[in-house]
């Protein structure tokens, strides 16, 4: 059966990243779909009417919406290819514990730090390396956050790191020399393929921030 | 494996309650535990490092954390009785949808209905009433959100309702009246053993929240 599978997203999001990510790894053949997020289109208000919100996973007509809830459809689709979740229902538990932290805690500080001044945004600075550094502590010496196998977790953080460059520069600190581990399971994961087509370059990320500044209305 | 489950718990948290009924669809003992918030236990203290919050489902020693999740550990963890998702993963997907929606959307509103006042919690209803009005288009006619049986979405949702007298004495408004399928499908899960051993009662739960207003408010 022929299958269509659109993704609408926005390329500077970390959360549609999670989604290409997961497509690449399952080798599913999508049609990327920018959206302007200041003028949603007919597609976007009609796929995902509730939030109004990238990315959206339509597969065959049906949507699916919110990047965790779709990086396990996808996972459960197409089953042939490496799973990105665990079978054993305790550790699905674990992983579904730390995306749902990741996604809690890791944007909200770190918008401060690209989007607060003064007070606000030392509040964020300092609450970002303290989450970076419990996810550092829960990696540990594993490859990568499921241990042998690039899954779940690491799908769920990765996108962030094309956002480090812009953080370290307008944070003025070092996110290495805050979490060395960190960063070198970040740059064991970029060497996979789906990784490195589904991630935007730093430097554009970075040039970025200014004009989305802007378009928030921050100054 | 001799030993009991054990959850960590706060009798009028409606995520708690999640973790009670779902337990309770699947026939399962389990030892429940009352933490004090002002003097955490050990063994919530060790099981929940991160958070420091529960429910936590403590099973054959190992802890699981985050309401939704503990339900799906469940669902999982006893696949013979009552599942709680369907089987196709679009069907699956959108049983996620809801209960996250009712995570993000539904419980900042009530919290504002009835633990804060004057604009905040003027915000809150609008909020709140928007919320069951969406919730309401997406049970439509179907017995449950589930569809004929009781599953995930009526789990992650139906604990909110011990709260509803809370919600309309505080909040000056009459839920059914902005949403009468949804009353009518509350009743019709709390008919549910698994629901009417695991929600508190309404009064209990008013006086609660009436006790945390003359505290904090």
């Amino acid at each position: 059966m022929a299958e269509e599978v659109i993704l609408l997203d926005f390329w500077p999001s970390m959360f549609g990243m999670r989604t290409r990510i997961a497509l690449e790894e399952k080798n599913v053949k999508f049609d990327y779909r920018e959206q302007d997020l200041w003028n949603k289109s007919p597609i976007l208000l009609e796929m995902n009417p509730v939030h109004k919100k990238i990315p959206v996973l339509i597969h065959n007509g049906k949507p699916v919406c919110e990047s965790l809830i779709q990086m396990e459809y996808i996972d459960e689709v197409w089953p042939s290819k490496t799973p990105l979740l665990p079978s054993d229902p305790y550790q699905r538990a674990q992983a579904k514990f730390w995306g749902d932290f990741i996604d809690k805690k890791v944007y909200g500080s770190a918008r401060l730090i690209w989007g607060a001044k003064g007070e606000e945004h030392e509040a964020g600075k300092k609450e970002f390396i303290e989450i970076l550094k419990t996810l550092e502590s829960e990696l540990g010496d594993k490859t990568y956050f499921g241990g042998e196998t690039f899954g779940y977790v690491d799908i769920a953080l990765i996108g962030f790191y094309s956002w480090f460059e812009a953080y370290e520069k307008f944070g003025n600190f070092s996110i290495e020399a805050e979490c060395p581990k960190l960063i070198a399971w970040a740059k064991r994961c970029v060497k996979r393929e789906s990784v490195a087509k589904s991630l935007p370059g730093s430097e554009k990320i970075t040039k970025f921030v200014p004009e989305l500044k802007e378009k928030l209305g921050i100054e | 494996m001799a030993n009991l489950p054990i959850l960590l718990d706060y009798w009028p948290s409606m995520f708690g309650m999640r973790a009670r009924v779902a337990l309770r669809e699947k026939g399962v003992e389990f030892e429940y535990r009352e933490e004090d918030f002002s003097n955490k236990s050990p063994l919530l203290l060790q099981s929940n490092p991160i958070h420091k919050k529960i429910p936590v489902l403590v099973h054959n020693g190992k802890p699981v954390c985050e309401s939704l999740n503990v339900v799906q550990y469940v669902d999982e963890a006893w696949p013979e009785k009552n599942p709680f998702f369907p089987s196709d993963p679009y069907g699956r997907a959108q049983a996620r949808f809801w209960a996250d929606f009712v995570d993000k959307k539904f419980t900042d509103a009530q919290f504002k209905v009835w633990g804060k006042k004057g604009e905040e919690q003027e915000a809150g209803k609008n909020e709140f009433i928007e919320a069951v009005k969406i919730l309401e288009s997406e049970l439509g006619d179907k017995p449950y959100f589930g569809g004929d049986s009781f599953g995930y979405v009526d789990i992650s949702l139906i604990t909110f309702s011990s709260w509803f007298q809370a919600y309309e004495k505080f909040g000056n408004f009459s839920i059914e009246s902005e949403s009468p399928k949804l009353i009518a499908w509350a009743k019709r899960c709390m008919e549910k053993e698994s629901v009417s051993k695991s929600l508190p009662d309404s009064e209990k739960i008013v006086a609660y929240a009436a006790e945390y207003r003359k505290n904090n408010l």
